[in-house]
């Protein structure tokens, strides 16, 4: 099990956690039960968390897919530095939002799931993990020109380019100066 | 479009048949909730959310009850080796079982939020009830408990004001139960997304094990008897059609009504579950009784790009060819099974699998394997189990797809073809067989070099050139690699393989080659079988639906992908 990163699994339960809270606020609220207010709270909560949890940090090995439209959500949360990089701060952080929630049964289930995301995300800063953004990769843009070779300095019949570069291995052809053959040339057009 | 129904006119009816269970079901629990008169008193406090939390319910039992059963390995492989003379089409679906399987899992999870939510709210409505100003039939109905001299005959669970929701749910079986049960499928849910099940496989397989978790409180949820109805003997004497009005005056004895009795009704999940549960478990005794036998492993190959060949034995062990297996190495993980595609042909005496790096486990085997001067490993091995490689003979033209490590399955076929021929076995139903293998770097060509050089061989001997086509396809290529090739044009073998089929650069284009494909063969039924990627099944998907052509007697393209 050495190479499980055990933040993926924390965000994907935390992201489940965030829309379990606000559905047991929106519940809460919307049916005016006791103490309908902790409804409320949970519906904040539950949408601070889904957006703070929805980009993807970037694997240590191999290519990470990213969510859907994640990237602005990533810009912002690249801005807290460390408070958002350190899983350390984001177990705590969820154990804390997680508390209020607790006192509604509405929201109760939110409650745990979330303390279960904040008790992998604490195993995770244990084993030294850390948020990094995914940055979207710089095309490359074909450099207009970059690629047009120098045009051929022999006249024909010319060796291959291989065997141009490397004069030590070349058989038969011209290497040096433009129009400059060492070596008798005749035309070999069959 | 016509084409995709006759290729999945099966799948449809199956899933419509499951769809309409559901629907059947749901709406017959409702109503019954709704409209029986034995829940009168009890809708007078909750409303509809009772009907609807217990027609969910009853939808949860019967998806619970499905979905053990995609996941019989055993049990479909038995299915689809008794019904070999079934067609394709009916068997083809087997192959579907995972997709099934979670297809039932987000109904699962759909059903336990409208129950949850559904039960909120008669928690909620059972709590103002007890609340409710006395003279209410609410208040009488709640507080029906403190009158009767023998207990179990209240309705409202709910028995005194200060008994909070919380207390209610975390106190009852059912309550109990049913936070636990929840919190089972969503550690289930998140840990088997896509994402964690490609990247990290011991999370998913280790927490979906929960569900027995999920099993035994299913079983458990429904025993407290919360859900409570009308006992006949007191419809008999007060129907609520007559007595509900007159509630004030229960207490009198002279007004013909009675106090309602009320009685719990009693845990139905175990019926639905229990068959299919037994199944499961014969199963997974299945699964164990296989690995206990002795697996002797007869060689080992270390080939580049770190690819690791395991030949082994076992003694009744019997294989078609693309089958996989499931493999063990209690040394380095005692519980956990990974899947393998088995790379040996039927007609040899071991049978082997092809081992890539691809995570924890597989990176520990190989350099478990490495280490020379240790004693050999212990392995166990579940299997074989059949996909649908096993087909590709009953087709009169093959087309083989393999992309990267995904070409092992046609490993073993391409091996089964050389041993036929070798023994002349006219029982092949093939003609032709088109492969095409993509791959991205040269040094995976390695290990089955040697198996394609003999066929070529085999083929030129036996003086059927044109039976096997195989087009190898390069797509990491760069300038270093195209100039070398394009160097060596004029000689006779490829310089990246040393056979006689030159290597291609690129990817293909699947379009040319189908259009090829159904010139060349305008009146047969051509299967294609992949195993690769979803963006190359897409567009083979694609091809097949395009180049098949309307009427059943001409071309037919059907497609088959393999996947785990």
């Amino acid at each position: 099990m050495g190479q499980i990163e055990w933040a993926m699994w924390a965000n994907e339960q935390a992201l489940a956690s965030g829309l379990i809270l606000i559905t047991g606020g929106i519940v809460a609220t919307a049916g005016q039960f006791a103490q309908w207010y902790f409804g409320a709270y949970s519906i904040a909560a539950g949408v601070f968390i889904c957006l703070l949890e929805y980009p993807r940090g970037k694997r240590k090995k191999g290519s990470t897919m990213e969510r859907c439209g994640q990237k602005y959500m990533t810009a912002v949360v690249k801005l807290f530095g460390p408070l958002t990089r350190n899983y350390y701060v984001r177990a705590i952080l969820h154990l804390l939002l997680a508390v209020p929630a607790g006192f509604l049964l509405a929201t109760i289930l939110g409650t745990a799931c979330l303390a279960i995301a904040s008790a992998i995300y604490l195993l995770a800063a244990i084993r030294g993990e850390q948020w990094t953004p995914i940055e979207p990769q710089p095309k490359e843009r074909p450099q207009v020109g970059g690629t047009i070779k120098q045009p051929p300095s022999n006249p024909p019949p010319r060796p291959p380019a291989e065997a141009r570069k490397k004069p030590s291995e070349e058989e038969e052809g011209a290497v040096g100066g433009p129009q400059v053959n060492p070596i008798p040339v005749t035309d070999e057009v069959v | 479009m016509g084409s995709w129904v006759v290729n999945h006119w099966f799948s449809v009816l199956f899933l419509a048949a499951w769809l309409g269970l559901n629907i059947f079901l749901f709406v017959q629990a409702f109503l019954n909730f709704e409209k029986n008169d034995k829940y009168y008193y009890t809708r007078q406090i909750l409303g509809t959310a009772l009907a609807v939390a217990r027609a969910s319910a009853r939808c949860l039992n019967f998806n619970s009850m499905v979905i053990l059963i995609p996941v019989c390995r055993n049990l479909l492989s038995f299915l689809r080796g008794s019904c070999s003379f079934c067609s394709r089409t009916l068997r083809k679906p087997l192959d579907h079982n995972l997709t099934f399987h979670k297809l039932v899992a987000y109904m699962i999870c759909a059903l336990t939020a409208i129950h949850v939510i559904a039960h909120l709210f008669n928690f909620e409505n059972y709590s103002r009830s007890q609340q409710a100003p006395a003279g209410s039939l609410a208040s009488a109905l709640s507080s029906l408990s403190h009158h009767e001299k023998e207990g179990g005959s209240w309705l409202n669970p709910i028995q005194s004001p200060d008994m909070t929701v919380m207390y209610v749910t975390f106190t009852t079986i059912a309550g109990l139960t049913g936070v636990i049960i929840t919190l089972a499928l969503i550690l289930i849910v998140t840990s088997a997304t896509e994402f964690i099940r490609r990247n990290y496989f011991e999370v998913f397989w280790y927490t979906h094990h929960l569900f027995f978790v999920y099993i035994l409180c299913l079983v458990l949820h429904g025993i407290g008897g919360i859900v409570r109805g009308q006992t006949e003997k007191s419809m008999h004497e007060s129907h609520p059609q007559k007595c509900a009005e007159s509630f004030q005056k229960w207490d009198n004895n002279d007004s013909g009504c009675r106090r309602p009795q009320f009685e719990g009704n009693p845990a139905e999940s175990w019926k639905w579950i229990l068959a299919p549960f037994i199944l499961y478990i014969f199963e997974r005794i299945l699964r164990f009784c296989r690995s206990q036998q002795k697996v002797v492993i007869t060689k080992v190959v270390k080939h580049p790009s770190k690819v690791l060949e395991l030949q082994l034995n076992k003694h009744g062990f019997s294989m078609e060819v693309g089958q996989y297996i499931f493999v063990n190495c209690p040394s380095i993980s005692l519980l956990e099974w990974h899947p393998f595609t088995l790379t040996s042909a039927p007609e040899e005496d071991f049978f082997s699998i092809h081992v890539r790096v691809a995570g924890d486990w597989t990176e520990n085997l190989i350099k478990v394997f490495e280490q020379q001067h240790s004693p050999m490993p212990r392995i166990k091995v579940d299997g074989p189990f059949g996909t649908v490689s096993e087909d590709v003979f009953q087709y009169e033209v093959a087309v083989l797809i393999g992309a990267g490590i995904g070409v092992t399955p046609f490993a073993s076929i391409l091996k089964s073809i050389w041993y036929k021929f070798q023994r002349e076995d006219h029982n092949l139903k093939t003609q032709k067989i088109y492969f095409y293998w993509i791959c991205r770097e040269t040094g995976a060509f390695a290990w089955f070099n040697d198996l394609l050089a003999s066929l070529e061989q085999e083929m030129e001997e036996l003086g059927k050139v044109g039976f096997l086509n195989y087009r190898l396809f390069l797509t990491g290529w760069d300038n270093n690699i195209a100039g070398h090739a394009a160097l060596n044009f004029d000689k006779a073998t490829d310089i990246l393989t040393g056979l006689k089929q030159k290597t291609f650069f690129g990817r293909p284009m699947w379009d040319n080659e189908f259009s090829t494909i159904a010139t060349a063969h305008p009146k047969s039924v051509v299967g294609v079988f992949l195993c690769g990627p979803r963006t190359l099944a897409k567009s083979l998907r694609k091809c097949c639906h395009r180049y098949s052509s309307l009427d059943p007697r001409k071309v037919q393209f059907y497609f088959n992908k393999e996947n785990f």
